[in-house]
């Protein structure tokens, strides 16, 4: 029955066409979760989690509450290095790279894999200011080239016409769907190559959330695109692959027409079916 | 309800009756210490006014505004007074809010967790020595050190009684700035952290920010304490009642509007125009006091509504 509220577009193949299970081996993958186990200081959270993620494809992270899916984004730009007493094994690669190598300038990083939260939270600054944030910690002088970033990222967020004309404006007066799309176009404007979206239309109304997952399918052209859904009809709506979790592992990955038409495992089933969860 | 009621009454009716009536008690006893709370503010407001405003009446406008304070050649000028407690609590504000405000970030951001459980208290414990006791540490240690070291005539000095402020608003701002920046919810840090901000970064440009209304709260307050502070400026900063002349007035004695009531309320005579003066700066104190305290708590509400704005 959830299948069936499917659009069409989901049912398509990605653009490749490459990502059946047989062929993914042949697209390098732009990050890879290898048996990552995490447990925080009271819980243990993931365990044992691989996960591939390809470029320019819409990844669903779904499953139940607390099944690790936040603590799995959290991870991939390393949000979960500011809490104490954390237990982390396995390993994550960016482009064929360990993000947690001491090396690794861990600023830079959350620029390259930037996250939208569950809860939209404006800086207190103005709505201009908001995103040239992350630009100007980056570096970025150039007026002109702050100001264009502004309008690009801003349009792409389809936030430009309705607040172009308040940019000195402090962002906390903006609406809860705008404030969750300029949180959006903040990240935008540093251009990073994977965005990991944590339930990005939670608090929306439903023309906003259409707005939101419509503009997912022009972002992905440019982006990598990792997404926590709202619910599996969210889920199917916007995938092009999908791993539910439960209980702190993966229990299934597979492209999208896999997961939410024939899944292989019957937790799996149950729950796109919404037997449980 | 009725049915509970009516079988208590019926296994041990003299049992509740007498606990009834001691609940009567203790809720007339409540009562009567909320209410007398109320009476005793609104008499110490009944006693300053009745005291207070005839010296309004008894001596000139004009001589009040005067910029000398001889009471004995019946000259009353604020002025001086006034803007002795300005010059010392500015001075205290100037010391007190850059190193209470760094002191707090340092607290809640860069000292690790043991070094905290230590210093909370600590502070706490600071804004617990008697005024009297700092007073005394100014008059034999800070004052005859600026002598030395600013080649000052005396040490007893406004600058003084802004050092010994500074350092009794300081507990006060640390610590509520230090609650202020730990009522910032985490997802502002992850929100700034996320778009490529350190963690000097997120506190200078995220955390402080959100915390700002608190913070002004905090400095408020500190300087509700400073400015209504008696002893240890009383004690330090040598009590000439001259008219400060820019900026090194700072550097020699003044006084201030608390240690003249302090000082000379002693030795006035019971009704007397002398005796309405002293209690008319006791109203001028009280108002400016009053004033400050007003804005913190303006401010106070203000930040509270804009939280639930933003749990919308």
């Amino acid at each position: 029955m959830v299948t069936g509220a499917m659009p069409p577009a989901s049912l398509q193949p990605p653009p490749e066409g490459t990502c059946d299970a047989m062929t993914t081996t042949a697209v390098p993958s732009k990050i890879r979760v290898e048996n990552v186990s995490f447990a925080y200081s009271n819980a243990e959270a993931l365990r044992g989690v691989s996960l591939d993620v390809y470029p320019h494809e819409v990844t669903v992270l779904f499953g139940p509450a607390r099944s690790g899916k936040t603590t799995l984004l959290r991870l991939l730009n390393r949000l979960t290095d500011l809490l104490e007493g954390t237990r982390r094994s396995g390993r994550i690669y960016l482009d064929g790279q360990d993000i947690f190598a001491p090396d690794v300038d861990v600023a830079e990083l959350r620029r390259r894999v930037g996250m939208v939260f569950a809860m939209p939270i404006p800086l207190p600054m103005s709505i201009r200011a908001n995103l040239t944030y992350g630009l100007q910690l980056k570096g970025v002088r150039d007026r002109a080239l702050l100001e264009a970033r502004v309008e690009s990222a801003l349009r792409a967020a389809a936030l430009w016409d309705e607040v172009k004309d308040r940019l000195e404006d402090p962002a906390s007066s903006l609406s809860g769907g705008q404030q969750q799309r300029l949180c959006l176009a903040r990240i935008l404007a540093l251009e990073p190559e994977v965005i990991l979206l944590d339930n990005p239309t939670s608090g929306l109304d439903p023309i906003s959330t259409s707005k939101v997952e419509a503009s997912l399918h022009e972002l992905k052209q440019r982006y990598t695109i990792i997404a926590v859904p709202h619910s599996v009809q969210q889920a199917a709506r916007i995938a092009d692959r999908a791993a539910f979790m439960l209980g702190g592992e993966v229990i299934e990955v597979g492209t999208a027409r896999e997961i939410f038409t024939r899944p292989r495992d019957p937790r799996t089933r149950d729950y796109v079916e919404g037997r449980f969860g | 309800m009725a049915i509970e009621q009516q079988a208590a009454t019926h296994a041990v009716p003299v049992a509740r009756r007498r606990r009834l009536r001691g609940e009567t008690a203790a809720e007339a006893l409540v009562r009567l210490s909320g209410i007398s709370v109320i009476i005793f503010v609104v008499l110490v407001f009944v006693f300053l006014a009745r005291e207070g405003i005839p010296a309004f009446f008894e001596v000139e406008v004009g001589n009040l505004l005067g910029t000398r304070w001889y009471p004995t050649v019946g000259r009353y000028g604020l002025l001086p007074l006034v803007t002795g407690s300005l010059l010392v609590t500015a001075g205290a504000v100037l010391i007190s809010v850059p190193l209470g405000l760094a002191a707090a970030i340092y607290m809640h951001e860069l000292a690790p967790a043991w070094l905290r459980e230590i210093l909370k208290p600590l502070i706490e414990i600071l804004a617990g020595i008697p005024s009297v006791v700092l007073g005394f540490l100014g008059m034999i240690a800070v004052a005859p050190l600026l002598r030395e070291h600013l080649n000052m005539p005396t040490g007893l000095s406004a600058f003084a009684g802004s050092v010994m402020l500074a350092y009794m608003a300081l507990p006060t701002i640390i610590s509520v700035s230090d609650d202020a920046i730990d009522a910032v919810p985490r997802s502002y840090r992850d929100a700034s952290l996320a778009l490529g901000a350190n963690h000097w970064q997120t506190v200078c440009h995220a955390v402080v920010p959100a915390a700002r209304s608190g913070i002004v709260v905090a400095v408020m307050l500190g300087i509700g304490r400073a400015i209504g502070e008696t002893m240890a400026v009383l004690m330090v900063t040598g009590n000439a009642a001259r008219m400060p002349d820019g900026l090194s007035a700072l550097f020699q004695p003044v006084r201030t509007m608390t240690a003249t009531i302090a000082a000379e309320m002693g030795e006035v005579a019971n009704g007397s125009v002398h005796y309405h003066v002293l209690f008319a700066i006791g109203i001028v104190l009280f108002l400016i006091t009053f004033l400050v305290n007003l804005l913190a708590s303006v401010l106070m509400l203000r930040r509270g509504t804009r939280r639930d704005q933003l749990l919308e």
